[in-house]
């Protein structure tokens, strides 16, 4: 499908930019990263639309439940700075703990929250597994197959979100804040 | 000051001089990063890549030729910011000039703040054009004498010496700051300024350097729920209570600080709605703010996303009173900008003195001027061709499609690695300063 092509052009594209912004000068910029996975999520989402509506026969609008994966590239912003891992590059989060924020213990200024609170990784009710479920979650045949990534005992292929000084595997995948972009919006990009 | 270009009344734009290397070889160092005159124009400073500032000085004015307005030299070159290295993060804090901007000038020393991706500098600029000669116990070349031989005693006077201008750093705001720093704004108190980064504004005095007051906040308890980012904020010209930040999202929030310490509840929130014809892949890239401008007045707020640049009444918050298309024919092109990364340059407007028109760059060494009261738009382009001194600059124009007409560009020859970001305008006059990539352009209005 032509649609799906480009659109995979572009996730590749996406996941290319986000790689190499881990090597930059200056470290991962969040902004950027912000808008690089604002595009991988629409186009995942009219990937996984297209995909659906062929296989159905019939035009299905995109469901969040359906995808289990999400560029997860906010949750790297949140990790120290201890290992860097570089996972398989999958749409989820390939960015490493580079960027980590851990506010400095000698932080000057007036902050809302706790050092302790910011790296504390969120307790949220919809703590899940980090598998991915679901059929339509599972790895989309166009990207590059897996490159080796550093595992350490079962543990899922996806990114760690590693908490302040610990080594605890504390990664939490929230129920999905994803907007899918209906299919009946003209994808004017090209 | 009158309209933007053209004939009859309107200002014809003249090269006046250019700064920087000629050679096309450009050293990633030389890359102009910020732009911006003093408050009197009198001073013009930039940063590049490499941490450096030179500021220019206007030379006084010619008494033979009082039409001719004089010309920019260099008055001072400092290494403001060096590169770091974090080794908590292991990441290197690029020395990169962000952002300069000047203070009131209060005595004889002028003071400017400069920040890199992390930490905020104050700059002191003194002149000194006399020494104290004359010592007892010292030769004119420092070297002690023997008291022996001192016989009698006289007072040291200050003689007149060749100008040394010098750069101190008075104070270091440092280690407020997790994310990159993207603004600075000076307060119309002149004692306090606000810095920015992704997700956090930090107020400071500018006296006291180990500590600040964090009054913005927008980062999200669960990190994965992050769907915005500050891209810069500035202070009101006159109220020293209300400042502005705009957001990746294309929405400006005003806010008051005397409403409480935290000004996370925005008092007013500008945003227009999405046109949905337009929506594509790139919608939440090309409606990211890149800059905001207060206007000279205060009345107004000038935002600048990637396409266009919008006018907003501060007594209007659901719609910009006026938008400025700037290079409309680059929609059809998102994909192409967005394989190259220009899609994520940051373009920066300035408003001129009297707020009537407003400046941005585009690519091809373009830039545009939109004349509010005129309604009529002009594009210029900073080129060593137009560089003779004096010349003219012609209005140029791009062919979005069909038929080119002689003179014309079409869109597939503009230069996209020739982006100019970074303009300002003199307060007063018609002067500006256009940075190219490595080059700064200075260009004035035709003398009669």
């Amino acid at each position: 499908m032509e649609v799906n092509t480009e659109v995979k052009r572009i996730i590749t594209l996406s996941l290319g930019k986000l790689y190499s912004s881990r090597s930059q000068r200056g470290g991962m910029k969040l902004h950027r990263s912000l808008l690089l996975s604002l595009v991988m999520r629409t186009a995942r989402d009219i990937y996984h639309s297209a995909r659906l509506a062929s296989e159905s026969g019939e035009w299905q609008p995109a469901t969040a439940q359906s995808v289990q994966e999400q560029p997860a590239t906010e949750e790297q912003m949140d990790t120290s700075g201890a290992q860097v891992e570089t996972s398989a590059p999958q749409l989820t989060s390939p960015l490493d703990s580079q960027l980590s924020e851990v506010e400095k213990p000698g932080h000057p200024s007036y902050a809302r929250s706790t050092e302790d609170e910011e790296n504390r990784s969120p307790a949220s009710p919809g703590c899940q597994s980090r598998k991915r479920r679901g059929k339509a979650s599972a790895e989309p045949d166009f990207l590059p197959s897996k490159k080796a990534r550093m595992e350490t005992g079962g543990e899922s292929p996806a990114i760690r979100c590693v908490g302040l000084r610990s080594s605890n595997v504390n990664s939490c995948r929230v129920g999905d804040t994803l907007t899918s972009v209906p299919v009946s919006l003209a994808i004017a990009a090209f | 000051m009158a309209g933007v270009g053209g004939g009859g009344n309107d200002v014809q734009w003249c090269f006046s001089q250019v700064k920087g290397a000629i050679d096309d070889d450009v050293a990633e160092a030389d890359i102009i990063s910020t732009v911006e005159f003093s408050h009197s124009g009198e001073l013009l400073a930039t940063g590049d890549k490499g941490g450096r500032v030179v500021i220019f000085q206007q030379a006084p004015e010619n008494k033979s030729q009082p039409q001719c307005r004089s010309e920019y030299n260099v008055y001072s070159t400092f290494q403001s910011h060096e590169p770091e290295f974090d080794y908590l993060k292991s990441l290197e804090i690029e020395e990169k000039i962000n952002k300069i901007r000047w203070l009131p000038q209060k005595n004889a020393a002028q003071f400017l703040l400069s920040t890199n991706d992390k930490t905020i500098k104050l700059w002191k600029i003194s002149e000194r054009d006399k020494r104290p000669e004359g010592y007892n116990l010292k030769e004119e070349d420092g070297r002690y004498r023997d008291p022996s031989t001192v016989t009698t005693l006289r007072v040291p006077v200050f003689r007149p010496m060749d100008l040394m201008v010098e750069a101190s750093p008075r104070r270091v705001f440092a280690n407020a700051h997790t994310y990159h720093i993207n603004s600075i704004s000076v307060n119309s108190d002149y004692e306090t300024y606000l810095s920015t980064d992704d997700l956090r504004i930090n107020l400071w005095h500018l006296e006291i350097t180990d500590r600040s007051f964090n009054i913005v906040d927008i980062k999200p308890a669960n990190m994965e729920e992050l769907t915005e980012v500050i891209t810069a904020a500035e202070f009101h010209p006159n109220q020293c209570n209300t400042f502005v930040y705009s957001s990746s999202k294309g929405t400006i929030r005003l806010c008051d600080m005397r409403a409480s310490a935290l000004c996370d509840k925005h008092s007013k929130l500008f945003e227009e709605p999405e046109d949905p014809s337009n929506r594509s892949f790139f919608s939440e890239i090309i409606s990211s703010i890149s800059d905001v401008k207060f206007s000279h007045s205060g009345r107004y707020l000038m935002t600048r996303d990637y396409l266009s640049v919008k006018i907003w009444d501060l007594n209007m918050e659901n719609r910009p009173v006026e938008t400025y298309q700037v290079h409309e024919y680059l929609r059809s092109k998102l994909c192409s900008l967005y394989e190259n990364d220009c899609i994520f340059d940051k373009f920066e407007c300035c408003w001129n003195g009297n707020d009537n028109v407003v400046m941005t760059g585009s690519y091809n060494n373009f830039f545009r001027m939109f004349d509010r009261a005129q309604r009529r738009d002009v594009t210029l382009e900073a080129s060593r061709e137009s560089s003779r001194p004096r010349s003219v600059l012609k209005p140029r124009k791009v062919c979005a499609g069909g038929k080119r007409k002689k003179d014309e560009i079409s869109v597939d020859s503009l230069d996209f690695n020739k982006k100019i970001l970074h303009t300002a305008w003199h307060p007063q006059d018609n002067i500006i300063a256009v940075a190219t990539t490595n080059n700064l352009y200075i260009f004035q209005d035709k003398p009669n």
